[in-house]
């Protein structure tokens, strides 16, 4: 909310000579943010007088209208100036700065020759006084007489707070609110103005527009005082027309501007009917049957059944605390005004406000909570200055609901220190609480505390410790530190984690985060199907062509690569870890629960299973060299099978043991895709990507990628240390001849269950394709050794030869001679 | 070669030959040479050795010394041009195989982490050390956990739908988790207090990517419950994590603000490189949320306070731009390493 010091000086006792920063220190201090300051007239100095224009004379020959204009500034002489500006006639008031003033930016009036004549000083705009943004003409006043001080008269010089209110404390879009805090933070006296308004003066009885309220859990209280008389004609004073704009509304009309005056001062919106207009009396009802509302701005809105109304006998003329009709506003022929001003139920205001994406300075403050107090003040407060300013004549009061016992609360005044951990006297407790506007009985242990009519949020011990800590200032509080009694270790999975990026890392792969917002088009050139196309939608996306969540990484990934490759990099490795969202399981529907307690162990598991499971994977994505030409000679291109290494280097890493089927997923190419699977399940996907995807994608040919499901993978636990065994080893080499289609898996699987324990390592070393008849040569070196002796030449060969025989006897291998 | 007649002239004079033969050897071949010649089996002084065995014994002793003593002049004088000549030749091939140490080596071309998993790294391994655990959970999450539950009601601005992303149907009642807050509920759930837990992760807000926003960021929460706990216990964590993060100099300020799940609530600000900056939410743990986990708030207190990663990143390390923490782009991760200080 914008202030004006000026403004918050009325109530609150600040010292003249304080300065702007210590101000906004006070605010902070007590847990309210300053957004920003507006210094207004601080670097404008006078004489600026109110001037009586008597003659206007259009100089000729000039492109633009100026004018010559003869003015009265209470001197002796008419002062004469060029004017440029065309809003105001003879007769007008008008700002004039004299010669020797300086306006905002340095700039110093003097008297000057200009188009033939000599001006004796510049008539002002608002802009150009620096107090808005209004450069459309220069000020016309409706009050003031020739020579008086302008610069008083304008309450130019100020200082405005933008300060930020946090949305449990309703009560400080006010100045009575922000002025009670100020005074707080700097210890100064404060007048409450709701209590300079005399209430008593405007008796409650069956003139003027009666009311009821028709469902009494959307507002407690409500007050309409009636008016009539009011002067249509009668202007708003600069006094409350300034304040207004210096809290950032416009001044409308005297009627309006009295509403909103109100409200900036006390916190509570007003509402004026013309109460001509009003058929009957008026009732706190909701939409119910209505369909439709003109509201003031001329908006035709449909109304919900549950929409809170104001409504006469016949029609809704406002929707309740959001924005008045267009029907029942006041007008310039309005004299006869119903003041509506009511205690709203917050959550009511709310949807109302969030149905019709209103908002408007009145459901602000209404949703926040307004001081139920508030009805009757404030609208005696409207009527006070209606009578004063407008000429009107009080009519009578109407109300309905009461205001709420206040809730007592139970208090230890040692409670603050416990939980502050900062040694509190009750003085202080008391002292701090009673600025607040508690009312304390403190003649038992446990104090009785009353929060004030305006601290609604105010229920619990808790709340009141909160406004004992910022009032003791919280940076009273010497930090101690608690050590923890967890077990301090990370989980395995945090641990694998970690891990498997360090290691990517030093292998030369950058690690990315992706946004996991997913296109259907990518869905689609990736060819996923089953659980990778079952993926959740959002509601309200960032992007309508990107409402669906990631089933998998490379989604991501590969955009990214293509972003890198754009820049100019020419070899992109990158890698993510990170969870994907699979929409494959129905998810159980959760009841309301409520929050008063803890969930019964049912309604957990219910909330539990109505969340989906969220594997975490690591995706990479690889284009380009895997080793780059230098002076050493050439490099080479990372290929299909360096994929299929990394992805098995971080399931052995696990402590899990994977074998390698031949796959065809998509978006892999369906000849270069390796299945790895553990215990029988697919953990791993990795290979070349499918031509055709890269093409589509404008990647380069030979991509590579691999993903592996993190979370699937078992946690064997502490591994087990490997026997060292010292005895000499002895090599056999193999070559054997198999089917092209026969997988060097498979037939290594062969020899290894053929060789016997002392197999140590079997290493593929060569593959000959040049063999005809679709055949291949596969060669591999076994290398034996046993625990407690050298191993004869006779005792090796037979091993090498079961070996080969079962490769023969399980893939058709023959042994090549 | 017939063999001289041993005498101590004729044990002198081969002596005198080896080791002239020895000290003028020119290099490694012509010492093998003169080994064969001076020093080895058939060499004079080797002779004159043998033929000591058909002397008297009283001959023998004398002899015996001469011919030793000669014997162990020559070796001494051989190891020693062994070893000059030996270093002569290392020092060549040496020279020879020197290289241009500065040319660029042929290595795997560089990697890195990204600088949010390293910050988060070292965050968890500081509370690690305090005794908390690292808890994670969902990012998509339901409603009750990432709002309810924590005191913010069916039709608080929070949840509406400008901040939030909703999943469809509505009524799946499935959110991208606004923060890492439903966490800390479901470890109340799970575990009975003592709680000491840091829980990091992806958190989710419709704002539009800019310099400084992101709709897709990173949070770090902290979570304490246990018997006495207060708001200096809070605050004196905050100074740790502090000087921790942003160094031993950062000094910490609280101010009062407003959060539904907390109670007293503050920002945190600290004071880096001259200026105030905001750094995160904390507070006492609202006791309505105590409430809605099973936990007596009159039996304990505790506190929680959550920073976001992005922001602090940006400061420690002067980034500028949102941008290039969410694009991936591989030289920003590269610039950070694998970590490493």
């Amino acid at each position: 909310m914008k202030v004006p010091l000026s403004w918050l000086r009325e109530f609150a006792a600040i010292p003249a000579d304080i300065t702007i920063e210590a101000l906004e220190e006070a605010f902070v201090a007590v847990g309210f943010e300053v957004e920003g300051v507006e210094l207004q007239g601080y670097d404008l100095t006078g004489p600026l007088v109110v001037g009586k224009v008597l003659s206007a004379v259009l100089v000729e020959g000039q492109k633009k209208p100026i004018r010559y204009v003869g003015v009265d500034c209470g001197e002796a002489e008419v002062r004469y100036v060029i004017c440029g500006a065309s809003n105001f006639e003879a007769g007008d008031r008008v700002v004039v700065s004299l010669p020797g003033a300086v306006l905002p930016g340095g700039f110093e009036i003097a008297a000057r020759q200009t188009y033939g004549h000599t001006s004796n000083g510049m008539i002002c705009s608002a802009k150009e006084l620096g107090i808005s943004e209004d450069h459309a003409g220069i000020i016309v006043l409706n009050e003031g007489n020739p020579g008086d001080d302008a610069l008083k008269l304008l309450e130019v010089k100020d200082a405005i707070f933008d300060v930020a209110v946090n949305p449990d404390r309703g009560y400080a879009l006010s100045i009575r609110g922000l002025a009670r805090e100020i005074a707080a933070s700097l210890d100064v006296a404060y007048t409450d103005p709701a209590s300079l308004v005399n209430t008593s003066a405007f008796e409650i009885n069956d003139k003027g527009t009666q009311v009821t309220i028709e469902d009494p859990t959307a507002a407690s209280v409500i007050y309409i005082r009636s008016i009539a008389d009011f002067d249509p004609a009668a202007t708003t004073p600069l006094w409350m027309s300034r304040r207004i704009e210096k809290c950032g509304m416009r001044s409308i009309s005297l009627a309006v501007d009295i509403t909103n005056y109100v409200m900036l001062e006390l916190g509570q919106p007003l509402h004026a009917f013309d109460a001509s207009k009003i058929d009957g009396a008026l009732h706190i009802r909701r939409a119910n049957q209505e369909s439709t509302f003109v509201t003031l701005d001329g908006q035709e809105r449909k109304l919900s059944p549950d929409n809170l109304v104001v409504a006469d006998d016949e029609h809704a003329l406002a929707l309740a605390g959001t924005m008045g009709g267009l029907d029942s506003e006041v007008t310039d022929q309005t004299t006869e005004i119903a003041i509506e001003a009511a205690r709203f139920d917050p959550i009511t205001i709310a949807k109302n406000s969030r149905y019709h994406r209103l908002t408007s300075e009145a459901s602000r403050r209404l949703e926040r909570a307004t001081d139920p107090a508030l009805a009757s003040i404030s609208s005696a407060r409207a009527v006070e200055l209606m009578v004063a300013l407008g000429g009107a004549k009080y009519v009578g009061t109407a109300t309905a609901g009461s205001l709420t016992e206040p809730t007592v609360i139970e208090f230890d005044p040692q409670f603050p220190a416990k939980l502050l951990g900062i040694p509190l006297g009750d003085v202080i407790v008391q002292s701090k609480l009673e600025i607040v506007g508690c009312t304390i009985d403190s003649s038992t242990p446990l104090w009785k505390v009353s929060a004030p009519t305006w601290r609604s949020d105010l229920l619990t011990p808790t709340d009141l410790v909160e406004e004992v800590a910022r009032l003791v200032g919280l940076n009273e509080i010497e930090g101690t530190l608690p050590i923890g009694k967890a077990s301090t270790t990370l989980s395995p999975l945090q641990y694998r984690k970690r891990h498997v990026a360090h290691a990517l890392a030093t292998r030369g792969f950058s690690e990315v985060y992706n946004y996991p917002f997913v296109s259907p088009e990518m869905v689609s050139i990736l060819g996923f199907v089953g659980a990778r196309a079952a993926s959740f939608t959002i509601a309200n996306p960032m992007s309508e062509q990107a409402p669906l969540l990631r089933t998998h990484l490379l989604p991501g990934l590969l955009d990214t690569a293509k972003r890198n490759l754009s820049r100019g990099a020419k070899d992109v490795a990158i890698f993510e870890i990170g969870t994907v969202f699979r929409d494959v399981v129905k998810l159980a529907h959760v009841p309301q629960i409520g929050t008063d307690s803890r969930p019964s162990e049912d309604e957990i598991s219910a909330i539990y299973a109505s969340v989906p499971a969220q594997p975490l994977f690591v995706g990479a994505v690889v284009a380009g060299s895997l080793d780059r030409d230098g002076w050493w000679g050439s490099g080479r291109s990372y290929e299909w099978s360096d994929a299929v290494n990394d992805a098995l280097s971080i399931i052995e890493e696990s402590g899990n043991h994977a074998s390698i089927i031949q796959s065809d997923l998509a978006p892999w190419h369906p000849g270069r895709c390796a299945e790895l699977q553990v215990n029988g399940k697919a953990v791993a996907h990795a290979g070349e990507l499918h031509p055709r995807v890269l093409e589509a994608l404008g990647l380069p040919p030979r991509t590579c990628a691999f993903a592996v499901i993190l979370s699937e993978l078992d946690f064997p636990g502490q591994k087990a240390a490997p026997k060292i065994n010292t005895m000499p080893a002895a090599t056999q080499d193999v070559s054997l001849i198999v089917d092209a289609g026969t997988p060097a898996a498979e037939v290594e699987r062969a020899l290894i269950s053929g060789a016997g324990d002392l197999l140590e390592t079997i290493t593929l070393f060569d593959r000959y394709e040049n063999l005809g008849e679709g055949k291949v040569s596969l060669a591999f070196t076994l290398v034996f050794r046993a625990p407690d002796r050298t191993l004869t030449a006779e005792e090796v060969s037979g091993y090498r030869q079961s070996a080969v025989a079962m490769a023969t006897s399980s893939c058709g291998a023959v042994a090549r001679a | 070669m017939t063999s001289p007649h041993l005498s101590a002239d004729g044990v002198e004079a081969a002596k005198l030959a080896a080791l002239e033969a020895i000290s003028t050897a020119p290099d490694l071949e012509a010492l093998k040479e003169v080994k064969i010649n001076h020093v080895g089996d058939k060499s004079p002084v080797a002779k004159f050795s043998q033929e000591l065995g058909s002397l008297d014994a009283s001959a023998r002793a004398e002899f015996g010394k001469i011919v030793g003593q000669a014997k162990s002049a020559i070796a001494t004088a051989f190891e020693a041009r062994s070893k000059v000549l030996e270093a002569q030749r290392d020092e060549r091939v040496l020279i020879e195989e020197r290289v241009d140490v500065s040319i660029p080596a042929r290595r795997t071309p560089a990697g890195g982490l990204h600088p949010l998993t390293i910050l988060t790294n070292e965050i968890c391994d500081l509370f690690l050390g305090m005794g908390y655990r690292v808890a994670e959970g969902p990012e998509l999450e339901a409603e009750w956990l990432n709002f309810d539950a924590l005191n913010i009601p069916a039709d608080h601005p929070a949840r509406t739908m400008q901040d939030t992303f909703f999943i469809e149907p509505l009524d799946s009642h499935l959110v991208l988790r606004t923060h890492t807050s439903p966490v800390q509920v479901r470890t109340m759930l799970q575990e009975e207090p003592p709680i000491y837990v840091i829980c990091p992760g992806r958190t989710y807000r419709a704002d539009e990517l800019d310099a400084t926003h992101t709709p897709v960021f990173s949070q770090v929460e902290g979570l304490v419950i246990d018997k006495g706990i207060t708001m200096a216990d809070l605050k004196g964590t905050l100074d740790h994590f502090a000087r921790s993060i942003f160094g031993p100099d950062v000094k910490t300020r609280l101010r009062s603000s407003f959060f539904p799940f907390t109670e007293p609530s503050a920002e945190v600000d600290f004071f880096f490189n001259g200026r105030w900056i905001e750094w995160g939410g904390c507070g006492m743990v609202n006791p309505k949320v105590l409430r809605a986990a099973g936990i007596d708030p009159d039996v304990y207190s505790g506190f929680a306070f959550g920073m976001g990663l992005e922001r602090t990143l940006m400061v420690r390390h002067g980034i500028t731009d949102m941008h290039d923490i969410v694009e991936g782009d591989i030289r920003f991760a590269q610039g950070f390493g694998t970590g490493g200080r």
